[in-house]
């Protein structure tokens, strides 16, 4: 079935819920349309999300974070899925690139644990509540996030030269 | 071309050979590899060990302990997370050890080399390599082929130390 037309039911329950101060900005014009929740509002909005009988989103398909570097913006992508309603909602969450802190939804899907891992190691997002927030990729002693667009290779590490 | 025994035994009498032939052809008949897969070029190394390309025939088995084995067959990306692990294992082979560097990523960094942040452009900036194979992954047939190369290399070794070098730069320091 589309997922347009689940999109618009998603969007009424949500405003019928939550109303106009937890949902900032709804894009359904784009291609890939999503729902746009702040940080402080995130927990509870999942929450929802996951316990509603006519959500039912007991799947976090994917987490991932984009470094905007022109706006000074750090966003996560969060895509939900319902295996058995057949609906996909994704959610943003935008924060300043320079305190960037946002609760972690691990106690919902604990999938997120490790993706969140992955964050905070690559682009340096701090999670609130993580059960265990350190380096999943990286050694425990890099210094620096990479997948920022503004990250520099160091000279060395552990003796060994880092740049080709 | 027969193998050392066979020449010898065929003309009767007495064997002779150098000690150095002997002990090289000891160590190059029977290299063992500790299996060190890392990424895909495992997948190949692991073809090369299976049955139509057999590296068994050549007397190379693998061993999971570094301190079992000969050779060390550095296959796949090395990361920096890796490399402090490579360097120890290494540390635990004991001589003479040999290290075969297969594929681009742990020749030179493969295709990390300009972005990768993460990768060791090379596992010769951590172990001395003897052979690098080349490949992206190379083919069992190529694996092969360093093999043979590091054989060639432990032939042309030698117990003796090499005195006339030794002699020449006694000379060269005296003079500084």
């Amino acid at each position: 079935m589309p997922k347009e037309r689940n999109m618009f039911k998603l969007k009424d329950i949500l405003f019928a819920q939550f109303g106009e101060k937890v949902i900032i900005n709804i894009d359904e014009s784009e291609n890939y349309p999503f729902v746009e929740v702040d940080s402080k509002n995130l927990l509870e909005v999942c929450s929802f999300l996951f316990k509603d009988d006519r959500c039912y989103f007991d799947y976090l398909s994917c987490l991932t974070g984009c470094d905007l570097l022109s706006e000074n913006k750090i966003e996560l992508i969060y895509d939900l899925v319902s295996i058995g309603l057949e609906q996909k909602i994704t959610l943003k969450v935008i924060l300043n690139r320079d305190s960037s802190e946002v609760p972690s939804i691990s106690s919902i899907w604990r999938t997120a644990d490790w993706h969140e891992r992955e964050i905070f190691d690559l682009l340096g997002v701090d999670f609130i509540n993580h059960p265990d927030l350190r380096r999943i990729l990286l050694p425990t002693n890099w210094e620096g996030y990479p997948l920022r667009k503004d990250y520099k290779d160091a000279e060395r590490y552990h003796g060994v030269k880092i740049a080709y | 071309m027969k193998s050392l025994l066979d020449q010898n035994f065929e003309k009767g009498g007495v064997v002779i050979s150098k000690v150095d032939d002997l002990i090289n052809w000891a160590r190059l008949s029977s290299m063992w590899p500790v299996s060190f897969g890392l990424a895909c070029c495992a997948i190949e190394m692991m073809s090369a060990y299976a049955t139509s390309y057999d590296m068994d025939r050549f007397g190379v088995t693998p061993r999971s302990s570094p301190r079992q084995s000969d050779v060390m067959l550095v296959a796949g990306t090395v990361t920096f997370k890796m490399a402090d692990r490579i360097r120890r294992l290494y540390a635990q082979m004991s001589e003479p050890r040999y290290v075969i560097s297969m594929g681009s990523c742990s020749n030179t960094g493969g295709p990390y080399w300009q972005h990768g942040y993460h990768v060791v452009k090379g596992v010769d900036r951590i172990i001395p390599v003897d052979v690098y194979v080349p490949g992206c992954p190379p083919r069992p047939e190529a694996l092969i082929g360093g093999f043979l190369k590091l054989q060639e290399k432990i032939r042309n070794e030698s117990l003796m130390a090499p005195s006339a070098i030794e002699r020449i730069n006694a000379e060269r320091t005296k003079h500084v």
